[in-house]
């Protein structure tokens, strides 16, 4: 039995439909809440990048999800290199955490140089301007791969048994328990980085204004490249923990970005926190969706967008946005 | 000779979409990710109500106008009251929500399986056979698409195009003049869903056989990088961008080296040129000519 974090489903149907009284609903109802903070910890780790830059430059970073294909890429080919033949087990895992060290440097220097070559430009231009320049991006960078590495989709090997650890009848898999240790871990010490180091606070400064910043002596260039990269290094995180789940190919970060632009919003766009219980909700909501409320796996993706649009509807700047009137 | 023909012919098709996306992007400033959605409504109704209910061509084409304009409104209503970035990724969303629905509702569409043996259609007692008669085919969409094109031009100079003008321009000035922002927006939204429906339409009886594989998100992408690129707002541009990108896209085949230049090469270069035009001619090749604007700070 494999998991899915993509694709929580098959775990969900295994265990689901055979329980009865109130102890099996109990842990069908655990079963699915991990599955779907598994999912929804992968959501909020991507959707952290779109939340730093929103807050920052206001702007929706469309290319981010194909920095994290091309992180997926990149990890995937170091991770092979230095693991050779080896079988699973302290090397693979050692390889892996290696490889996913480069995939971070890899998308950090990337993130940075997008930003350097297609937003820098477009700081003082219309609002519109830098968002077709993202969408132009990435769609340069999706093909750019697919010229590269073929149509073909890849698979990430794992770097340990992947048997599920059962208890009281509610399973869990060891990939399951890496995604939520290392998305906690990464989400912990953001937190501490923005609330705690100088360059955080520069960046919080920085998003509450900008030029009331740089009268500070703050550098807003320097901090907007520095948010860049930690963006990207969250969306290469992500990517590697998703890639031992489904398979890499050129276009996998689109769907995976659009849903995590959509836990971002429904957080609350421009809030850490918010992207964090955005993505969460989100994931849970996919996973109890299909399982609880029977919507038809068929229209999984659709999901991520009905909530969009309702959450749109009832509060547009999101859960812990704050309604802020424009002014003129 | 019958390869120029076929790329006019997608030039058209794309220009429907595209003179929708005018619409919507360039006279109402919104940016909608979706005209692909509409397009594949407007295949759709054709080749559903053609196949199964035996419908004519042409009401099946209004009727396929109509359901996209419903489907415009209905999620216009909600989305259109969100800025710039929000509702792209709304509109994405919508369009990402069409095609989802195409792929699951086995019994009406055909899943991905698609719909085939679409009828040809007939232009006043004339059948208009796409194979044979592709110079018939490109004069019936050039008329047509004249049409739209003349009605959208007349649209820019009415009571609608000025208030859309001012909503794109500075949406709470326009507000305290007393319009109704969301009416005008939702407006353009649906005029922009039915022509782009209009030119999915004609796909359906282009190629008698339709797949939801087209429908992509990539496809809307393609729209509005002509739109940037022509010019937005100027139904011209619109035209030339268009057929510009049409003449990109077929570049290998039109030069015979297909072996030597692979797909993802020219897509990527419609990457680039959204980028470059963004930041050095922002305002396209036949950009519409710029009033006098104040200076505003930040964005």
């Amino acid at each position: 039995m494999v998991a899915n974090v993509i694709c929580p489903v098959r775990i969900a149907a295994l265990h689901a439909p055979c329980r009865q009284g109130f102890f099996g609903i109990m842990a069908s109802f655990f079963q699915h809440f991990i599955n779907g903070i598994t999912l929804g910890g992968v959501y909020a780790l991507v959707a952290l990048g779109y939340t730093m830059v929103y807050g920052i430059l206001k702007f929706i970073n469309f290319a981010h999800g194909d920095i994290l294909m091309w992180g997926s890429y990149v990890g995937l080919f170091t991770y092979n290199a230095i693991r050779g033949s080896a079988g699973p087990g302290a090397f693979s895992i050692f390889a892996f955490f290696v490889a996913m060290l480069v995939s971070c440097v890899f998308c950090a220097l990337l993130g940075m140089s997008v930003e350097r070559v297609a937003y820098k430009p477009l700081r003082k231009a219309e609002r519109l301007a830098p968002l077709l320049s993202a969408i132009g991006v990435s769609y340069f960078l999706s093909n750019a791969a697919q010229l590269l590495f073929g149509t073909q989709s890849r698979k990430m090997d794992y770097p340990f048994d992947n048997s599920p650890i059962s208890f009281l009848s509610v399973s869990i898999t060891p990939h399951q328990l890496m995604v939520l240790a290392v998305s906690a871990a990464s989400m912990a010490f953001l937190i501490f980085f923005i609330n705690k180091t100088k360059t955080g606070k520069a960046i919080r400064a920085t998003s509450l204004d900008q030029d009331a910043a740089a009268l500070m002596g703050i550098n807003p260039d320097r901090i907007i490249s520095v948010t860049f990269a930690i963006g990207s290094v969250f969306a290469a995180i992500a990517g590697m923990l998703v890639s031992l789940d489904i398979k890499i190919y050129a276009t996998m970060g689109m769907m995976l970005g659009m849903k995590a632009f959509v836990a971002a919003v429904v957080g609350g766009i421009g809030d850490i926190a918010g992207a964090v219980l955005g993505g969460i909700m989100l994931g849970l909501l996919e996973t109890f969706g299909i399982a609880v409320l029977h919507i038809p796996v068929g229209y999984k993706d659709s999901i991520a967008f009905v909530v969009l649009i309702l959450i749109l509807i009832v509060k547009p700047s999101g859960i812990l946005g704050k309604n802020i009137r424009e002014k003129v | 000779m019958n390869f120029v023909l076929l790329i006019l012919i997608y030039t058209c098709l794309f220009s429907f979409m595209a003179l929708g996306q005018n619409v919507i992007t360039g006279y109402g400033g919104m940016l909608s990710l979706c005209q692909a959605g509409f397009y594949a409504i407007g295949s759709y109704s054709v080749a559903i109500l053609t196949t199964k209910f035996s419908f004519g061509f042409w009401p099946a084409l209004l009727v396929g106008v109509a359901v996209a304009v419903v489907v415009g409104i209905l999620i216009g209503l909600p989305t259109l009251r969100l800025k710039g970035d929000y509702l792209a990724i709304a509109t994405l969303g919508l369009g990402e929500i069409i095609r989802n629905v195409i792929n699951n509702w086995q019994s009406l569409t055909n899943g991905p399986m698609g719909i085939q043996r679409i009828p040809m259609l007939s232009f006043f007692g004339y059948r208009i056979n796409p194979y044979l008669n592709k110079a018939g085919f490109l004069l019936m969409l050039v008329v047509i698409l004249t049409i739209c094109a003349l009605l959208v031009l007349r649209l820019s100079k009415t009571r609608i195009g000025r208030a859309l003008e001012a909503v794109r321009e500075d949406e709470l000035a326009a507000l305290s003049a007393g319009i109704n922002s969301t009416v005008y927006k939702v407006l353009a939204f649906s005029i922009g869903a039915a022509l782009a429906s209009i030119g999915g339409g004609f796909y359906s009886v282009l190629t008698l056989s339709i797949s939801p594989g087209t429908y992509t998100f990539m496809m809307s992408v393609i729209v509005l990088c002509m739109v940037v690129l022509g010019g937005m707002g100027n139904v011209l541009g619109v035209f030339l961008g268009a057929l510009i990108i049409q003449i990109i896209s077929y570049l290998p085949e039109l030069l015979n080296l297909t072996n030597l230049i692979p797909p993802q090469l020219k897509e990527m270069l419609f990457g680039i040129i959204l980028v470059v035009m963004m930041i050095f001619r922002p305002e396209g090749i036949l950009g519409r000519s710029k009033r006098h604007k104040f200076e505003r700070g930040g964005v």
